[in-house]
């Protein structure tokens, strides 16, 4: 700019205040906004600990070493009312883990099965997947899981359980089935059990080289479960075959031997599978109608088989969308298993509370279950991030 | 279907390898297809024009099937085009397909486009499917695209490297639609000249276009389509300069007067 133009122009001179400055203004709130949020915490911890003394309330962790004195219907590992807190709260984080666990895999082969259903171009198989979805998800999860606990509590009692085959029961005592006794000869069967998953996984891969080799295809499906199904058949039977049924009887009021799912399992379970499966089902038919049809036809008019097409052209691009919001869905299933508190499945929740009540601590104690939400949420996060990374395509 | 060609003689001028006899279509209650009566030879050039909703597209998607047809019948290199899979699968690999969107697959580099189809349809080994890939992306001139992936190239670069992956298949017939509309000006030309190469080299092509200098230079004859049914069919020559139809000369007089 040139002095003469610059004398054309009556600039009008604005307040040199630093409060009209926009940078100064800019920091200035922010620092106010931390000083107040650091306040109200001050504030609120004095509080806490105000109140707290005033009621004579221990502060602290130590109450997770005493003996909770309570026992717990369900357990996985060793545990009775002699033991402490601490080990109480491991068994409700170990029974959450374990119906979050099958509810994910139950969930997610369900909403698979019911997106795809939804998409086919069979009429029924659509309009049975669309009514499950929408029956599932429009109802509120609480009332899925009450919905299949009073199922269950109205099942006849353990004398006139049904008993679809012999030896397996359902009562409300809740599924039970017969089990093999332990048997050493057993963990040779679990080697190779594994080895054979492994040496699947090799077959597959070597199918695949051969295949880019001589462009000869091989179905490696029942070579696969040839290899993982025979080889602990064959450790099992070389080892001369033991086995020996442990079946549960009717004894008194309830069944001995065999192994059972409880009621409350099986309610939560169903309950929080029937319901995420609905959105996994949304969530999987948006994927696959994601991948526009232009990419269909055009492998249709290479002469690809259909098979080939939903492998290597619909479902590489449908996964980055399906993804994501899966993840979502696997963390609140995840946190939907707290309901479990409401049909007396103990869960994290549901012990946690117990030891609430007991002890008095609810700080400590709610800060424990949060923690550990926090830890099971953050790494399913971190998995599926993962496996996101793996499979979001490449485009550029 | 090897066995089927075998029988016939190869090269042969005048021999008809696509043939439509009183093929109707509906799409719904909308007539897209209306009596359509066509043949074209073994190595013959035709170009399909009209305003849009004609049917043209309709009808050379009816070819490999990527639309079926209600009435009539449609035989492709001696194959009849009927519910039977195996048949639409033997015409789908003699019948290459050039799209107006391209429709690449984005997740595959150039080259795995290629490849893919020769794979997985001729059960080709990967390194000579590769080779033969790099051999068609040379003829198209885009050799050095090999490895980037579909979103890096320009729009006709990507129609380019889409008729690579159908002559992959090494088809016997092409069907181009409306390969060129979707593309800017300045691309137009080199995806022209690779179809004026291909029908040099004398591949029975089915071409939807607006492109009217390539049908004056390189067809053998133009058919004009309006309201779901052929107006007219004509070589070049006479198309344009005598056209019989009112229907043809006010199209024409519509696309060429500017």
């Amino acid at each position: 700019m040139t002095v003469a133009h610059e004398a054309n122009i009556d600039i009008k001179k604005g307040s040199s205040s630093l409060l009209h400055n926009l940078a100064f203004r800019g920091v200035a709130y922010q620092v106010l906004l931390a000083a107040a949020i650091v306040l109200l915490a001050y504030l609120l911890y004095q509080n806490v600990n105000a109140n707290l003394e005033k009621q004579r309330i221990a502060t602290g962790f130590d109450f997770l070493n005493e003996t909770s004195g309570f026992d717990i219907g369900e357990t996985l590992i060793e545990y009775d009312s002699e033991d402490s807190y601490g080990r109480a709260l491991l068994v409700g984080i170990m029974n959450t883990l374990s119906v979050a666990a099958c509810g994910i895999v139950l969930a997610t082969i369900l909403g698979t099965i019911m997106g795809i259903a939804r998409v086919s171009r069979n009429w029924l198989a659509s309009i049975l997947a669309s009514g499950y979805v929408e029956i599932c998800r429009n109802v509120p999860v609480v009332l899925h899981v009450i919905f299949w606990a009073s199922v269950i509590r109205n099942l006849p009692s353990p004398k006139q359980a049904l008993s679809p085959m012999e030896g397996v029961f359902l009562a409300n005592r809740g599924f039970i089935f017969p089990v093999p006794e332990p048997n050493p000869a057993y963990t040779w069967v679990w080697v190779a059990l594994a080895a054979g998953l492994v040496l699947a996984f090799g077959f597959n891969y070597w199918a695949q080289k051969h295949r880019e080799k001589t462009g000869k295809y091989i179905a490696t499906l029942w070579p696969c479960m040839g290899i993982v199904i025979g080889l602990p058949l064959a450790a099992w039977l070389v080892q001369g075959a033991p086995l020996v049924w442990s079946v549960p009887e009717l004894k008194g009021f309830n069944f001995r031997g065999g192994a059972s799912l409880t009621p409350e399992f099986i309610a939560l379970l169903i309950g929080i599978t029937f319901y995420t499966g609905a959105f996994i089902a949304e969530i999987v038919r948006a994927g696959i109608q994601s991948v526009p049809v232009g990419q269909i036809e055009a492998s249709r008019a290479l002469g690809i088989r259909r098979g080939f097409i939903m492998r290597y052209i619909t479902f590489p691009q449908a996964l980055r969308v399906i993804v994501p919001p899966t993840t979502s869905q696997y963390l609140s299933l995840t946190k939907n298993s707290s309901l479990g508190v409401l049909i007396g499945y103990p869960d994290l929740v549901n012990v946690g509370n117990t030891t609430l009540n007991q002890t008095g601590q609810a700080v400590e104690a709610i800060a424990v279950m949060m923690a550990v939400y926090l830890g099971i949420s953050l790494t399913i996060s971190l998995g599926m991030n993962i496996y996101n990374r793996i499979v979001a395509i490449k485009e550029r | 279907m090897p066995g089927a060609r075998k029988t016939r003689k190869k090269n042969e001028t005048g021999e008809t390898i696509i043939t439509l006899e009183g093929v109707s279509k509906w799409f719904g209650d909308f007539q897209a297809l209306r009596d359509i009566n066509l043949t074209v030879d073994k190595g013959e050039r035709v170009v399909v024009c009209g305003p849009s909703g004609s049917g043209k597209s309709t009808m050379i998607r009816c070819i490999n099937r990527l639309e079926n047809h209600q009435r009539g019948r449609i035989v492709v290199d001696g194959i009849e085009l009927t519910d039977n899979l195996k048949n639409i699968e033997a015409v789908r690999r003699e019948v290459g397909m050039v799209f107006q969107s391209f429709n690449l697959f984005p997740h595959m580099r150039v080259i795995d486009n290629l490849a893919l189809a020769p794979m997985l349809v001729r059960q080709m080994p990967k390194k000579d499917a590769e080779e033969m890939a790099l051999g068609y992306l040379r003829r198209v001139q885009i050799e050095e695209q090999a490895y980037k992936y579909p979103g890096q190239l320009s729009g006709g670069q990507q129609q380019r490297v889409a008729i690579a992956r159908s002559l992959c298949m090494q088809p016997r017939i092409m069907l181009f639609d409306e390969p060129t509309s979707a593309l800017d000006p300045e691309m137009i030309k080199e995806v022209l000249d690779v179809m004026v190469e291909l029908a040099e080299d004398g591949m029975t092509m089915v071409v939807v276009t607006h492109e009217m200098g390539f049908a004056r230079t390189v067809a053998n004859r133009v058919i004009f389509m309006d309201d779901a049914e052929i107006v007219e069919i004509a070589p070049p020559e006479t198309f344009f300069s005598k056209p019989k139809s009112d229907r043809t000369k006010l199209f024409l007089s519509q696309i060429l007067t500017h």
